[in-house]
């Protein structure tokens, strides 16, 4: 009876909610944003310089647990890969790097460690989870993200370097 | 003064225990992680009132494959009790034991934690069982924790009597055999307000079915046949019983590293009775030491329920009476302090941390239409208002592994 | 029709409002709220016993215990 008039309103609920839509969804981009940090001795180190290597940047704090449970595998993961022309580095989000230094001390790791006291890299990465895991291309692109850690999850991170190394 | 009972030793209310049992298991990590691996032993002592209740309590927790998590717990009351209510009623000082063991299952998947949970607690005249389903959920970037639990409760009520064959040793009664259930209902959530504030708010209804009075205690009336005396009878209870309570807290973390906390609930149910508690804290933990102090505040008042009265007319004044100083206008204040240590993994490899630690709490109780009838001097009625303060230790080590 | 289109536009604005609503504490900023002295219940044990002590004494119970807040990890 009124059809004409329901079909105008679908058609404007319709409107609103695209409107709706493409606010939740962010512009997207796949090249890596760069970035500079200090590194455990005190240098800067930025990613422009690991162009042409696959780098893996994964963002932990010492009061997280998965973080923590993940660094030996991580580590083992470094060893094995870094002669082949990959890289990991791990961006540390605690406040005080102290408290990373303390964990450290007890569970150390040879790969390098930098420092993001006020959250610079972790906002420009746009991190939602803790931990999280960005690969990155020889050509300076985002591949792969992983949120959080789970056991198991480092068969997947095997995979993606490897396929990552191969290109 | 005459007892409608015979011998009525044991007047310590048999403990309801979805308190207990809910507590360990409904309380869940924050969902996207399971809880630590821990194992505690505790020894508690409560002293007060002419009561003196202590025993161990052991919990173990272990993950398992990374989805699972199980509990056990092991809790004992060693009771001996010569209560103001065991004295009025001329019987003499009892002891008895209390075993108590809860199982609990906790299932991560992805934001989500699903708990189980059972209890069985046993004593020679109350045997309790509860079974717990719980659900917690990570919401909106993991500020917002929404959990839900259920638990469904089945208690036998016993009593024993003197042995007729040998007077002076007890019996379980055979020909007393009662039942209560129970259903608990809760709802929370919990907020982070900001990267230094959380706050969380909880509701929960809990309702009992069944025989919900103690088959010892009595409630008084003025004596027929001399006003200034009272006589004894066993109290009539109603046969339902539903309560809801509303809780609200917050924790906050102060710049150089401390804690301070706070709550309010509050409790009303079809008994009549309307309880307020409100509690402060605060933690403080000694930079570069392996010290942690922390000390709070607890006050908590409640109106009387309808059928409670220290002293009813007569003996058929209404149809359910009970004197159980628990269901009175009373208040309580306890003041808590409590010192951990902190021992690293003392040189074990298989322990991450553990801790050392010494509770006391200070708890007053004041009664405002509970009398001290132990004098048979005074006349029924007069008597002062009871009060007593009771001490409760607690000195457990925690490890983490 | 005036009336029409600008209640759509208003269910339009509100509704684009609500998905800019983010989480204000980042999962990198959470190092307050992991810290155990922020737990509302680090030793079960003992919460366990001392609300046992309060229930069999006072007529009030329930609405005891609590889930969420700490590292807010994976």
């Amino acid at each position: 009876m009124h059809s004409s008039r329901l079909i105008a309103w679908l058609r404007g609920g319709a409107l609103a909610a695209t409107l709706a839509v493409s606010s939740l969804v962010g512009a997207s981009s796949s090249v890596a944003p760069g970035f500079s940090l200090s590194s455990r001795t005190g240098d800067k180190v930025s990613l422009e310089q690991l162009k042409g290597q696959v780098v893996m940047l994964n963002f932990w704090a010492s009061w997280c647990g998965p973080c923590r449970a993940e660094m030996p595998l991580l580590e083992q993961m470094y060893k094995r890969y870094s002669p082949l022309g990959f890289t990991l580095i791990g961006v540390n989000v605690d406040a005080e790097t102290k408290d990373a230094e303390k964990w450290l001390a007890a569970t150390p790791v040879t790969f390098p460690v930098l420092f993001d006291t006020k959250s610079d890299v972790s906002k420009l990465y746009d991190v939602d989870a803790m931990p999280s895991s960005v690969f990155i291309d020889r050509k300076g692109n985002v591949r792969y993200l992983h949120r959080g850690y789970k056991a198991g999850d480092e068969s997947e991170y095997l995979n993606q370097i490897r396929a990552l190394l191969k290109e | 003064m005459t007892l409608m009972t015979a011998t009525a030793r044991k007047l310590l209310a048999a403990i309801a225990l979805s308190g207990a049992a809910a507590a360990l298991t409904s309380t869940v990590a924050s969902a996207g992680v399971l809880p630590e691996d821990r194992a505690d032993v505790l020894y508690h002592r409560y002293e007060g009132g002419g009561v003196t209740i202590h025993g161990p309590s052991v919990l173990v927790r272990k993950k398992l494959a990374e989805k699972y998590s199980v509990s056990a717990n092991y809790y004992m009351d060693m009771v001996t009790s010569a209560s103001i209510d065991v004295q009025v009623s001329g019987a003499s000082e009892y002891k008895e034991e209390r075993d108590q063991w809860s199982v609990g299952f906790d299932y991560l998947r992805g934001k989500t934690t699903y708990t189980l949970g059972y209890t069985d607690s046993e004593e020679d005249d109350y045997h309790a069982t509860t079974a717990s389903f719980g659900l917690s959920q990570d919401l909106f970037g993991d500020l917002t924790t929404v959990s839900m639990g259920f638990s469904r409760g089945n208690d036998t009520v016993r009593r024993t009597i003197s042995n007729p064959l040998n007077p002076g040793a007890r019996i379980i009664d055979p020909t007393f055999e009662m039942d209560l259930d129970r259903w608990s209902y809760r709802i929370g959530v919990s907020q982070i307000l900001t990267k230094t504030l959380i706050m969380t708010l909880g509701l929960e209804t809990i309702t009992d079915e069944g025989y919900l009075n103690n088959p010892y205690r009595a409630f008084r009336y003025v004596d027929p046949e001399d006003a200034t005396n009272f006589r004894l009878a066993t109290e009539k209870y109603p046969r339902t019983r539903t309560s809801n309570a509303v809780a609200l807290n917050a924790r906050y973390f102060l710049p150089y590293r401390a804690a301070v906390f706070g709550g309010y609930r509050f409790f009303t149910d079809s008994w009549g009775i309307r309880a307020n508690t409100a509690e402060v804290g605060y933690v403080h933990p000694f930079k570069n030491t392996p010290w942690t102090l922390e000390a709070s505040y607890r006050f908590y008042q409640q109106d009387h329920a309808d059928f409670y009265s220290d002293l009813f007319p007569r003996i058929d004044f209404q149809n359910f009476m009970g004197r159980d100083k628990e269901l009175s206008t009373m208040d309580s204040q306890t003041m808590h302090i409590g010192a951990t240590y902190e021992f690293g993994n003392a040189g074990l490899s298989f322990i991450k941390r553990g801790t050392f630690n010494v509770f006391y709490d200070r708890i007053q109780f004041n009664y405002d239409d509970f009398r001290d009838a132990r004098d048979p001097g005074l006349i029924a009625g007069q008597e002062p208002l009871y009060e007593f303060g009771a001490n409760v230790y607690q000195v457990f080590v925690s490890i983490w592994f | 029709m005036r009336a029409r289109a600008a209640a759509i536009v208003l269910a339009a604005m509100t509704l684009a409002g609500c998905g800019d609503l983010q989480p204000w504490v980042k999962p990198y900023e959470r190092q307050a709220l992991a810290d155990p002295i922020m737990s509302f219940d680090a030793n079960p044990v003992s919460t366990a016993y001392m609300d046992h002590v309060f229930e069999a004494r006072e007529g009030a119970r329930g609405a005891l215990g609590s889930a969420g807040g700490g590292c807010g990890c994976n």
